[in-house]
């Protein structure tokens, strides 16, 4: 996890003078700036530009409402499949030695380096007409591309990492010491578990959940491949700002888009938050008295 | 200490959650990919050479990789100075500042596109003075990096800040108490401490920057042979239902993609037995 | 409870951990399984905890092969090296954590565990720390919940893994006499690892003295001090010298010194290692009739607290012993640097250069707990 606080407090010596230090300053905040804060005041700009009317009309559009309930479909799949993923995962990894493992764990972030696109494409080759298993699902009736079971999918496979890849270091980092005592004294595997194991890992469990939760909201590419665009049955709310800004719906996609950054905003400042109580949490100072 | 290994032991579920790790990982990941890499084979050797090296695909690759690649150097010397300024220094609203540099990887790609280009379009808040100077970014190649150093933005700047803030303030008295002026002591102490992080983060956003999509899109103007990005190209593909075309550009992507993982998983392993 | 264990063996990978381990462990003894690391000790230990299972050879409590029964069955305590307390539990469910997970039928009441607890933290001293988390206690006070915790559970053997071993040295000193103390109160069998020589001879009833996987010697803490078995424990236990030697028809011989060792009478002219303990030593003034001294240089004389140690050189260049005498025995007749002395040991052991038992050899000062 990033962004603890600053605990290195560097001595008058081992810094630059003011000058240098007012030039990067200023530096660092122009680039992000004209990166970074200037995009996220426009999209709130152009989302109400054209008024507080126009910005309700477009977000409870009825297309826009099936797409806000597609994105928040596909994410209560990805989240809760990529949650027990990752549990599991760390589990077997954290806990114990086997050969492959470090092979795994590559394996592991591998939709990181692929791109959505791609993502997309191989459940086309999978389950599209033209796919491997196109003519048995057609013959069964089972439509997964372009309906709501491929976005899910596509929506699954680009967050299949986050939750993984949060609780692996952090499991390993804790060891199973505190595991092995709970079942000296009589606990069950499950128990063990619950009582143990999850209490130790719920901070970094749920970052791992605010990361995966953004990104399954925001994905584009994956499910733009999939989708077929079908309005008010395989939209979600990325797709449906792509749509309305083609149709040179400018307002109403900004609008659009000013929920989903809001839903960003949101999800960062949780994520503070849980970098803020986790650093607290490793500051406390244990007393030193003799016994 | 005591010599211990560990092995499938006395904790229970090892068979269970590396059963379930395997099965999720082969069904969801590995076997739709390896169908990726079979059904190139139905090509013959010369029609995947033909596809692959086709001209507006090489001018895509060209675009794609360059794009991604001044882009990655654009945030790794940004990354830099930003992991820099929020590690070392305080200023007003620095906790504000820090907790937005992540913004990127939550922001949906879709949302940025449309912003970065309407931005940076000619009569955008931004492109109106570029323009003056006579720089013309939305709709150019231009754009394309624009976008691609937003979405990339973060990974330098998270992976130098964690060791930036670890460093010993004690090293770099030791060098200022030894003669050594800042200069010096930033190019020969610190910057070879943070060296492998900035390469990872370097490596992380040049790999997320080959991928991108949903931002460059709207931003690119899609210009074949011009500012036509491999994934669209790969999209557009697919829309001609040219399944066949779309997979061996797809492929050659990922083998790109998959020796980058490597790269970073090394360099990871490297920098990690160098801090040790 | 007594422990028996028989024919242990357990590898990981190419390395042999635990070399055919058997031991016997009496009911109501407090014993030490003391050697460096990855001496396997730790492995048997956990192998008796059932945290570990054994390649070949049995665990038997009571007589009883307990092998098969699983960890949760065993009926051990444990306390880990690093103490394992549960980070987000207050001292008190620490405590409680093996009451609470027991099934209904045999769980306590609520106001059982409540007095249980209470009880164990008085037994512990610590009575007054039981709404503290584990991070806010001290490395002592952390050890000793996390001992409380394994005796909640009424555990008819407690195994502690090197227990005092994360603590600083005036703490571990005062926890390792609660210990003795309290196994005193409680005549619980109790097994715990350490590679702390001074730890063993201070608590333990009996030490088991491990390398290599092997037991090398098991005795009392006199016994291994006054009569190491083999070179290792020799070394292992306590400040040593070290001499080349010769042994020839039941007589060594070192430089001018000669030695009876009749247990060697066979031997025919063979080098052999003479091992003796630095207040083992004698120093003279004059040398003695019949080969039993040997002549030396004082090179180096330091005080330390009640004990006063010499250094010296037989020969210039030549090898260093150590000496170690009272200081009222040193204020009899105090040596200076450049007296010259003869060295006359008090007890010595000879072990044969081809002993298998003997060590490849590492330093002439061999120092124990270096190690």
């Amino acid at each position: 996890m990033h962004g603890s606080p600053n605990h290195n407090p560097v001595s008058t010596i081992a810094t630059e003078p003011a000058i240098i230090r007012g030039s990067l300053i200023a530096l660092a905040l122009t680039f992000l700036t004209l990166f970074l804060f200037v995009p996220l005041v426009a999209v709130f700009y152009e989302a109400l530009r054209k008024g507080v009317a126009v910005y309700t009309a477009a977000i409870t559009d009825p297309y826009a409402l099936d797409a806000i309930r597609l994105t928040l479909l596909s994410t209560a799949f990805a989240v809760p499949l990529n949650m027990l993923f990752g549990i599991a995962a760390a589990w077997a990894i954290a806990k114990f030695e086997f050969y492959g493992k470090s092979v795994l764990i590559t394996l592991i972030d591998l939709p990181f380096a692929v791109s959505p696109v791609i993502a997309g494409l191989i459940y086309v080759l999978l389950f599209g007409a033209q796919g491997w298993l196109g003519p048995w699902l057609t013959e069964h009736d089972i439509k997964i591309i372009f309906a709501v079971p491929g976005i899910v999918l596509a929506t699954v496979f680009v967050t299949v990492p986050f939750i993984a890849r949060e609780l692996i270091p952090l499991m390993q980092a804790q060891g199973i010491e505190e595991e092995e005592a709970a079942l000296v004294l009589g606990a069950s595997g499950w128990l063990t578990f619950w009582r143990i194991t999850l209490p130790n890992i719920k901070w970094g469990l749920l970052y791992g959940v605010v990361l995966c939760t953004a990104r399954a909201m925001g994905e584009f590419g994956a499910v733009s491949v999939v989708s077929g665009h079908i309005r008010g049955l395989t939209n979600t709310l990325p797709l449906h700002v792509e749509i309305l800004y083609n149709e040179y719906q400018f307002a109403a996609a900004f609008a659009c888009a000013s929920l989903l950054t809001l839903l960003a905003l949101v999800m960062l400042a949780l994520k503070t938050l849980i970098e803020r109580q986790t650093a607290r949490q490793r500051q406390i100072p244990a007393s030193e008295e003799t016994p | 200490m005591t010599l211990r290994f560990r092995q499938p032991g006395v904790l229970p579920g090892f068979g269970l959650t590396l059963g379930f790790t395997l099965g999720y990982l082969g069904l969801l990941v590995l076997i739709p990919l390896a169908i990726a890499f079979l059904r190139v084979f139905q090509l013959s050797w010369d029609e995947f050479w033909q596809i692959v090296t086709a001209p507006r695909v090489v001018a895509s690759y060209r675009l794609t990789f360059g794009a991604a690649f001044l882009a990655a150097l654009v945030n790794s010397g940004f990354g830099l100075i930003v992991a820099w300024v929020l590690a070392r220094y305080r200023f007003p609203g620095k906790r504000l500042v820090d907790a937005l540099v992540d913004l990127p990887f939550a922001l949906p790609t879709a949302v940025a596109g449309i912003t970065l280009t309407m931005l940076y379009s000619g009569n955008g808040w931004i492109g109106q003075y570029l323009k003056s100077l006579g720089i013309k970014v939305a709709f150019t190649p231009l754009g394309v990096i624009v976008a691609l150093v937003f979405i990339s933005l973060p990974f330098v700047v998270r992976t130098v800040q964690p060791v930036l803030e670890d460093l010993e303030a004690e090293v770099e008295e030791a060098a200022a108490s030894l003669g050594a002026n800042r200069w010096q002591t930033f190019r020969r102490i610190i910057f070879p401490a943070i060296r492998p992080a900035l390469l990872t983060g370097f490596t992380l956003a040049f790999a997320r920057a080959i991928g991108e999509y949903g931002s460059v899109i709207f931003i690119a103007g899609n210009l074949p042979m011009v500012s036509e990005i491999t994934p669209l190209l790969i999209v557009s593909k697919l829309e001609q239902y040219d399944y066949s075309g779309a997979t061996a550009v797809a492929v050659v992507m990922l083998v790109i993609s998959f020796v980058l993982l490597l790269l970073i998983n090394l360099l990871q392993r490297w920098s990690r037995t160098r801090q040790v | 409870m007594s422990i028996d264990i028989q024919g242990l063996y357990k590898r990981f990978g190419d390395f042999v951990a635990l070399d055919n381990i058997d031991l016997t462990i009496p009911a109501g003894q407090l014993v030490a399984l003391l050697g460096p690391s990855g001496c396997g000790k730790t492995t048997l230990l956990r192998i008796i905890a059932g945290l570990e299972t054994a390649d070949r050879g049995q665990v038997l409590f009571d007589g009883v092969d307990a092998s098969r029964r699983h960890v949760r069955e065993r009926g051990v305590g444990f306390v880990f090296q690093h103490y394992a307390l549960f980070q987000h539990m207050s001292v008190f469910e620490n405590v409680a954590f093996g009451l609470r997970v027991r099934p209904r039928a045999v769980r306590p009441s609520a106001s059982q565990i409540q007095a249980k607890v209470k009880t164990l933290l008085e037994l512990v001293q610590l009575g007054w720390l039981a709404d503290r988390y584990p991070h806010q206690l001290s490395g002592g006070q952390r050890q000793r919940i996390a001992l409380a915790r394994a005796l909640a559970v009424e555990p008819q053997v407690l195994l502690l893994d090197e227990p005092f071993g994360a603590l600083d040295t005036k703490v571990r000193k005062e926890l390792r006499r609660w210990l003795r103390r309290l196994h005193d109160e409680l005549h619980i069998t109790s097994v715990f690892v350490t590679h702390d020589q001074e730890e063993a001879l201070e608590v333990a009833d009996r030490i088991v003295v491990m390398n290599r996987g092997r037991i090398e010697q098991i005795g009392s803490p006199e016994d291994v001090y006054d009569a190491p078995a083999t070179p290792f424990v020799y070394q292992f236990l306590g400040h040593i010298n070290l001499f080349h030697s010769r042994v020839h028809a039941g007589w060594a011989r070192v430089g001018g010194l000669r030695v009876q060792v009749p247990e060697y009478d066979d031997t025919e002219n063979a080098p052999a290692l003479v091992y003796v303990r630095p207040h083992d030593i004698d120093l003279l003034r004059e040398p003695e009739d019949g080969d039993t001294t040997l002549p030396a240089t004082v090179s180096r004389v330091s005080a330390l607290g009640s004990v006063v140690r010499l250094e010296l050189i037989q020969s210039p260049g030549g090898e260093i012993a150590e000496v170690e005498m009272t200081r009222e025995h040193y204020a009899v007749d105090p040596l200076r640097a450049g007296d010259m002395v003869f060295v006359k040991p008090r007890q010595m052991r000879v072990f044969l250069h081809d002993d298998p038992k003997i060590e490849p050899l590492v330093h002439w000062n061999g120092d124990g707990d270096g190690i």
